[in-house]
């Protein structure tokens, strides 16, 4: 086959490159321009080569020091709600029924948390767990339990995470949803035909079958939980002490807090770098193990 | 190995059927003797599928029993039946090897391990899969996996029956004869019982010893595929099968012979048991109905004449009525003029749509 070369088509993708150019390229320029500089005010910088991005990686640095558990305790975040959220998710969808009305209200209930506001998720979650007058909060400490989350770093782990999985386990759940949703009814008889137990029938034909919006379902939920602000931000402000403190909120706190535009957008630029290191993996290796396989049959 | 009873079966989709309306199968009685080739032919929507997954237990009947020899499997789940069912599209478990597709349904019952690997190894050299059995099934074409699709079937040694639900939709053309001849060749070389659902006649009549032919949830009529063709039952039949069908022609019968408009034709019987009441029709096949230049014979009027490859089919108007016919060789028609000759053993009488046996007339066997 031969391929029409036609230069002309350049003139088309213009506007997006000038758009692109504005609105991402621009931005994220003047970042790169302040990670490289130093200001004492009065609008007036110093060069200061990549020192900033040397204080950043060095972990026996304060800066480093800071950014390191920081980068840790996400992603420590990010792991445990992928977790708790895609098995949770799989298996909400897997319980959904599959035909009648209960699906459209089904449906309803499950993309109501999608649509709250992220600041409003946290304060709905500040005011559900607090032990005085929050329903939740008062509850568990009338079970006995000593349940505090603005003292306890445990505790507002605990409800940081059970808030994320309210909010975004239905993400997977419809996904997940969608995706069984679309396997033909005949794979579910030819089973029934072939004596398949229902664990045999999820390891077949569901799974397999889900595969790819799982895909999609991991790379989302790890972006947005890697980049968590608001909801953390309302519920515990990164506290007690730092011990909710993600890359998000100690970036905010260095840059808009301490205004070391030197020092965050150094640790801006490193951030972004990891989001899309990690995506890159999650993808060539979920890509990979599909391409494997057609390797094999080809 | 069984013979499969179906003892006043009906079903109906809706939970409380009341009128004949609301079945989606009407009363049926029907045996399927053991090792027979069966086509259950009709259009969509006839309730073709709805009785093939009744036998094979994935819908349960509204109303009586399915029987296997003498036992009544009525109420034992798709598992507990030795049947396998082939469907529509092609069915594999993507992430296994053909070996392990075909292995499938005996890991599920827990055959042990050396008796799988036996068996596959055996029906995927009947089904010419030997080759590929260490691929992935995932990426094979259509007819591959439909293959394995009934490999998954006749690898359980106690299979009785296998039924197909348009296994051949989406095979490619070329390959449809192929892989009808393997089913073929399959069932001579098995003796396993074979339902073949289809609405398409061709795959219908060359795959089945007996076919079943369905309308509107009923069954019509069941015969080989001679008598579907020389003796159909139901004007649905003949109109059905046959390309094109049967030429049907409401008409008024007096004795032994049939009145449409003001043409007589002389009938071979005598129908003296109809009552004024029936809406009668008569039917003749365009392949005995002959047309001729204008001369003896019935006057029809030709509007055009198609020729489909391997005969020429006319076709006319007789008293304002459509109707085809067949144009024998050698003849050619000059104008729009010309006559019919219709071939007396042939011509059928229906009374609401059901064939009138007639009685022979003058002592002549007709």
């Amino acid at each position: 086959m031969t391929k029409t070369v036609n230069n002309k088509a350049w003139f088309f993708v213009l506007p997006v490159f000038a758009i692109v150019a504005f609105s991402a390229v621009l931005p994220l320029m003047t970042v790169v321009n302040y990670s490289v500089q130093d200001t004492f005010g009065n609008n007036q910088f110093f060069w200061n080569g990549i020192g900033w991005f040397q204080e950043l990686l060095d972990p026996s640095s304060q800066l480093g020091e800071q950014f390191l558990s920081s980068l840790m305790r996400t992603l420590l975040f990010s792991f445990i709600i992928l977790l708790i959220e895609v098995p949770l998710g799989i298996a909400v969808a897997l319980s959904m029924p599959r035909e009648g009305w209960t699906v459209a209200l089904c449906l309803v209930l499950m993309a109501l948390p999608l649509l709250i506001p992220w600041n409003v998720v946290g304060t709905i979650w500040q005011v559900f767990a607090r032990g005085d007058i929050g329903l939740l909060g008062w509850v568990v400490n009338r079970l006995g339990i000593d349940y505090n989350y603005t003292g306890d770093p445990l505790d507002a782990w605990v409800t940081i995470i059970v808030m994320d999985v309210w909010h975004w386990t239905s993400l997977v759940a419809l996904l997940c949803y969608a995706g069984l949703k679309s396997i033909p009814d005949a794979y579910y008889q030819a089973a029934r035909i072939d004596g398949a137990s229902r664990w045999a029938v999820f390891r077949t034909i569901q799974l397999p079958k889900m595969r790819r919006v799982l895909l999609i379902a991991v790379l989302l939920r790890f972006m947005d939980s890697f980049m968590i602000y608001t909801e953390p931000f309302v519920l515990t402000g990164g506290g007690p002490g730092n011990a909710t403190t993600f890359l998000s909120i100690d970036l905010v706190k260095l840059a808009l807090g301490q205004f070391d535009l030197g020092k965050a957008a150094a640790m801006s630029l490193v951030y972004n770098l990891i989001i899309l290191a990690i995506c890159w993996v999650f993808y060539t290796v979920m890509t990979n193990v599909d391409a494997g396989r057609e390797r094999v049959e080809a | 190995m069984a013979r499969i009873t179906l003892d006043h079966l009906a079903h109906a989709y809706k939970a409380d059927p009341r009128t004949a309306e609301d079945y989606a199968l009407k009363e049926i009685n029907h045996v399927w003797s053991q090792g027979g080739a069966y086509a259950l032919l009709g259009p969509s929507g006839c309730g073709k599928t709805t009785l093939l997954n009744i036998i094979s237990g994935l819908v349960r009947p509204t109303r009586g029993r399915v029987l296997f020899d003498d036992l009544d499997v009525t109420d034992l789940a798709t598992e507990a039946r030795n049947i396998a069912q082939v469907f529509q599209f092609p069915v594999v478990y993507d992430t296994m090897t053909v070996r392990e597709n075909l292995a499938f349904p005996l890991k599920n019952r827990n055959v042990p391990r050396d008796r799988t690997a036996r068996r596959v190894e055996e029906i995927a050299g009947l089904l010419d899969l030997t080759r590929v059995l260490d691929r992935k099934a995932s990426n094979l074409t259509a007819d591959m996996k439909q293959k394995i699709s009934l490999g998954r079937g006749l690898v359980r040694p106690d299979v009785a029956a296998i039924l197909f639900d348009e296994p051949l939709t989406v095979i490619d053309p070329h390959l449809k004869w192929q892989l009808r001849s393997t089913l073929k060749e399959i069932h001579r070389a098995l003796d396993i019982t074979m339902i073949y659902v289809t609405h398409d006649q061709t795959e219908a009549l060359t795959f089945a010893d007996k076919v079943v032919v369905m309308h509107d949830g009923a069954v019509v009529q069941t015969g080989t595929p001679d008598e579907l063709f020389e003796r159909p039952a139901h004007t649905f039949v003949g109109h059905f099968i046959g390309s094109p069908g049967m030429n049907i022609l409401p008409c008024r019968v007096e004795g032994a012979t049939a009145i449409i408009g003001s043409t007589m034709i002389p009938l071979r019987r005598a129908y003296r048991t109809l009552s004024g009441g029936e809406h009668i029709e008569l039917g003749i096949r365009p392949e005995f109905v002959q047309l001729q230049p204008k001369g003896a014979g019935l006057p029809v009027q030709v509007r055009r004449i198609d020729d489909i490859g391997r005969a020429r089919i006319a076709r006319v108007e007789l008293g304002g009525r459509p109707l085809a016919a067949s144009v024998p060789d050698g003849v050619s028609i000059e104008g729009s003029e010309a006559s019919l000759v219709l071939h007396p053993n042939h011509v059928h009488i229906y009374a609401n749509g059901h064939l009138v046996a007639g009685e022979t007339s003058g002592g002549r066997a007709a």
